[in-house]
């Protein structure tokens, strides 16, 4: 049973001029404990389609289903972390992160546990009363991670959560976002525009049309998760691999600034 | 150095250069109705606990209820306002009609329905501070990105959750940087209507000294009136930097 599938999703923008369609019959499956991830070009839908799985906005035509029942709004177990602005000014980091659970009712005692857990995981526990002024990019990129682990989320959307950083610090961050996965098993989808992080983190690599966005081709990707990944030839070639498909699309003029392999 | 003594210290090289620009003013004009800093200061330190002091309470319980009022009633419907475009699209017009009409011109009115004691004082001053916050309030709420509400709303947080974590939060600064300057207008207009009505409060004190001739009693009063202005602006100031504390970040 598919842990998130979109089935023949349609979604249109009410624009201020006039209507766009973002999303034409898209068609995605993702299973229990899958990580995939999504690229495309930019304005194809890859936003619309991770608010379209956390229940932010319903699809004009076609279902979301989570766990087999359909998405009618924001789930308890499902994390969204958004492209910026994730996080809040006024909040600490500790209250930043500890917000998911706050809002869910969660008891004082528990949510002091859970926060102090996943702040620990990805190293900010000593951050815990800076503010996110105060904390570096990659800081708050984990800050963000942060708040969704603190969730116990079965189900991660995370949309560019590392661009905006610096190719070590990525690295660094990439390794994290692995190790989490596979201490925690949870299903992931993930929007970037990187190839080499797609590769790096997908199970399946998922590359959509221009927009209006719809799946292109679904590039299998079994040796993901292996030791040193990075280093072996069926990474680079597998890269290779999805970096053609996306100039078949049109899209790689856009991504050649922004950390896809040169 | 501790910020809050190069505060204190700051204001003390203040008070200094005032002093002595008086001082100069009033050797220059030579008239008893401006008389010297040290006549006045004794003035004020002989009659501040038996005269000046009651005054000095009325008028700052006045002022402090008077914006507490107003902020309290503003605040809430402001940012209403500010996130629903609906209920706006109806109220604004009617803020946009009213809001440049001074406010001060319904003394007279306030004086007749809520008398001439505390009532149509707070009254008018609440009202005009009502009216600042409001506009601020809603503005600020306005400007909210719509990213910082989306998060939160993603964690599952319904209206009022929006609400407490971001919208009031957000709008915070931009509410006491209008206090603030709301206190200068308060206490102006504070003045203004104690010395027209009633007997009782700084206003009266001043006008009642004028009346009477008595230089410095009048400016004794004027330093109590410039004194309380200074205490609410630092209140203020105080509980801003208590609340709001992350935009204290990176200065
Ligand atoms: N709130 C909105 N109102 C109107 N149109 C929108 C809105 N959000 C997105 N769109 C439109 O829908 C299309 C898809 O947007 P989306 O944000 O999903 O793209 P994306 O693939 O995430 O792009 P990027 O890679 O640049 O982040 C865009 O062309 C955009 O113009
Ligand atoms: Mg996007």
């Amino acid at each position: 049973m598919a842990d998130l599938e979109l089935r023949s999703v349609t979604h249109d923008y009410a624009g201020v001029g006039r209507d766009v369609r973002a999303l034409f019959k898209l068609d995605l499956a993702v299973a229990h404990g899958e990580p995939v991830a999504v690229i495309g070009p930019s304005g194809c839908g890859k936003s619309t389609l991770l608010l379209l799985a956390a229940g932010m906005i319903t699809p004009n035509v076609g279902e979301v289903l989570v766990a087999g029942s359909p998405v009618t709004g924001p789930r308890r177990t499902t994390a969204l972390i958004l492209q910026e602005y994730g996080l809040l000014p006024w909040k600490s980091v500790f209250h930043n992160a500890a917000l998911g659970l706050e809002i869910r009712g969660v008891s004082r005692a528990e949510v002091q546990t859970r926060t102090f857990e996943s702040l620990e995981r990805v190293g900010l526990a000593e951050f815990a009363g800076s503010y996110p002024g105060e904390l570096s990019g990659g800081m708050r990129q984990r800050l963000g991670l942060a708040r969704a682990l603190a969730l116990d989320a079965d189900l991660l959307l995370m949309d560019e959560p590392l661009s905006a950083l610096d190719a070590l610090t990525r690295e660094d961050l990439q390794d994290l976002l692995l190790e989490l996965w596979r201490v925690r098993g949870h299903a992931s989808v993930l929007v970037t525009h990187s190839i080499e992080e797609a590769v790096f983190l997908g199970r399946r690599v998922v590359v959509l049309s221009p927009r209006p966005g719809t799946v292109a081709a679904i590039v299998d990707n079994p040796d993901m998760g292996e030791r040193d990944y990075r280093g072996a030839p069926g990474f680079y070639e597998l890269c290779a691999h999805v970096r053609s498909l996306l100039v078949q699309e049109g899209a790689v003029g856009r991504l050649a600034g922004t950390g896809g392999k040169g | 150095m501790s910020a809050r003594l190069q505060r204190v210290l700051g204001y003390l090289g203040a008070v200094v250069v005032l002093l002595l620009g008086w001082q100069l003013l009033a050797s220059v004009v030579g008239s008893p109705a401006l008389p010297a800093p040290v006549d006045a200061l004794t003035e004020f330190v002989r009659t501040f606990v038996p005269d000046l002091l009651p005054h000095l309470l009325t008028s700052a319980w006045r002022a402090l209820a008077a914006l507490t009022l107003g902020t309290v009633l503003a605040v809430p419907l402001g940012l209403y306002l500010g996130r629903s475009p609906r209920a706006d699209a109806i109220v604004a017009p009617l803020i946009f009609l009213s809001y440049p009409v001074p406010k001060v011109v319904f003394l007279p009115v306030l004086l007749v329905l809520l008398g001439l004691g505390d009532l149509s004082k707070i009254g008018l001053i609440a009202l005009i501070v009502f009216f600042q916050i409001l506009v601020t309030s809603r503005d600020a709420a306005r400007a909210i990105p719509a990213a910082s509400v989306l998060s939160v709303r993603s964690l599952g947080a319904g209206r009022m959750q929006v609400f407490r974590h971001v919208v009031l939060p957000a709008a915070l600064p931009e509410i006491f940087t209008a206090l603030r300057i709301g206190t200068g207008t308060a206490v102006a207009v504070l003045f203004l209507a104690e010395s027209i009505a009633g007997s009782q409060g700084l206003g009266y004190y001043i006008v009642d000294a004028w009346g009477r001739i008595a230089y410095n009693a009048m400016f004794a009063g004027i330093l109590a009136m410039a004194l309380l202005g200074v205490a609410l602006y630092e209140v203020l100031d105080s509980l801003e930097s208590r609340v709001c504390r992350w935009t204290k970040v990176g200065s």
